[in-house]
């Protein structure tokens, strides 16, 4: 199996809906070993999902924005496994005058909530697990491709193009250590994060013109998939990389052709060939 | 069915969510009932094990009641 003996930590599990729940059940499914964190409000949930995967797994407390959680996480984790081989980053959050609209107006005090939680923590996590991901070590962030200004996604767009940066920060600081990290640029999927987003269903027209291999808004494990391919030891080069999981969007510049799409343009130029 | 329903959702409301079951009412909404939105979600849960009935996040929008979600779940059984 792929991950055969892997103990990973996978943040951001919220509901069965989440990408980072596809994430654990795909993960486990191929013989790793999992922790989730929850916090706060969300905890219950998370328990509750936690106890719908094949085998239910601890969740442990941690907010990013409590550098007493992260401690605390660290610790726990070193005390159960001595060493950890994957760290999923599945958070992001933004109040909501930073979305929807809001670009123009968002105060700094919300930006720098949705900057703390989605950017910072990437960075954050990954130092404070470094010790722990040492020689042979993976981490996988989520992203949203932040290449182009998207409507209604706003600061946390900007929060993403950090994201993409920070990663590449954070590959080059912690490659002398072994350790891989990594993105995966996510198509747009329906979860609880997603939903908060005033105008996001704008974004499944896109996907489902685009898309050349198509794209399914609820189904999250061809995301799933890619994170646990980038947590195996089958990329043992790639780092500081963006993996676009996204039916292949990011390379093209306009919808598919009918006609493509359908198979029939062969036929079509075919026909055009006989009248001409 | 309907009345099954309802006790249901009383004995989930009062047990999961510490809601007094003398509020649950057909009327009541799950905003006065002091539910916010994750709790929704987390009632979806615990209602597909309870009943097996899977609600989409779209059909909780309009769900206001206690009522609407009984015909929700009723939709579904059918
Ligand atoms: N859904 C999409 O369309 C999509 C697309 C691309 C990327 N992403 C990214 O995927 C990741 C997971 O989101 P999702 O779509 O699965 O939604 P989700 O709502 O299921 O997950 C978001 C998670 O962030 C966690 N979180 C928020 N604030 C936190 C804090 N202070 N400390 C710890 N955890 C915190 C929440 O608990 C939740 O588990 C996010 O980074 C999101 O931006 C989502």
């Amino acid at each position: 199996m792929l991950l055969d003996g892997k103990r990973l930590l996978i943040t951001g599990v919220l509901d069965p809906r989440s990408i980072a729940f596809s994430a654990a059940r795909t993960a486990q499914e191929q013989g790793a070993e999992v922790v989730l964190t929850g916090f706060g409000r969300g905890r219950r949930l998370t328990e509750r999902a936690a106890a719908r995967l094949p085998h239910p797994p601890d969740v442990i407390e941690l907010d990013v924005t409590e550098p007493d959680d992260v401690a605390a996480a660290v610790a726990e984790i070193g005390e159960r496994w001595g060493g950890l081989d994957g760290l999923l980053h599945a958070i992001g959050f933004a109040p909501a005058s930073c979305l929807g609209g809001g670009f123009l107006d968002a105060p700094w005090e919300d930006v720098a909530t949705a900057l703390q939680v989605s950017t910072y923590s990437y960075a954050a996590l990954g130092s404070a697990f470094a010790d722990l991901l040492a020689d042979g070590g993976a981490v996988v962030g989520l992203d949203f491709d932040a290449a182009v200004a998207w409507p209604g996604y706003d600061w946390m767009g900007v929060a993403k193009a950090g994201l993409e940066s920070a990663n590449r920060y954070l590959a080059r600081d912690l490659g002398p250590r072994g350790i891989r990290v990594n993105l995966v640029a996510a198509g747009p999927l329906h979860t609880i994060a997603a939903r908060s987003i005033d105008g996001f269903t704008q974004f499944d027209d896109v996907w489902n013109e685009r898309a050349p291999l198509g794209w399914d808004l609820r189904d999250p494990e061809p995301v799933a998939r890619t994170i646990c391919a980038l947590l195996s030891d089958w990329m043992p080069a790639v780092t500081g990389e963006i993996v676009h999981a996204d039916g292949g969007v990011h390379a093209v510049g306009a919808g598919v052709p009918a006609d493509v799409a359908t198979g029939t343009a062969a036929d079509a130029t075919g026909t055009d060939a006989d009248a001409g | 069915m309907s009345q099954d329903l309802l006790a249901t959702f009383t004995e989930l409301l009062s047990e999961e969510f510490g809601v007094p079951t003398e509020d649950v009412t057909p009327e009541a909404t799950f905003e006065a009932l002091g539910l916010d939105s994750l709790d929704v979600v987390e009632l979806t849960l615990v209602l597909e094990e309870k009943t097996g009935v899977k609600l989409e996040d779209e059909e909780l929008e309009d769900v206001r009641t206690v009522q609407d979600a009984i015909d929700k779940v009723q939709e579904k059984q059918a």
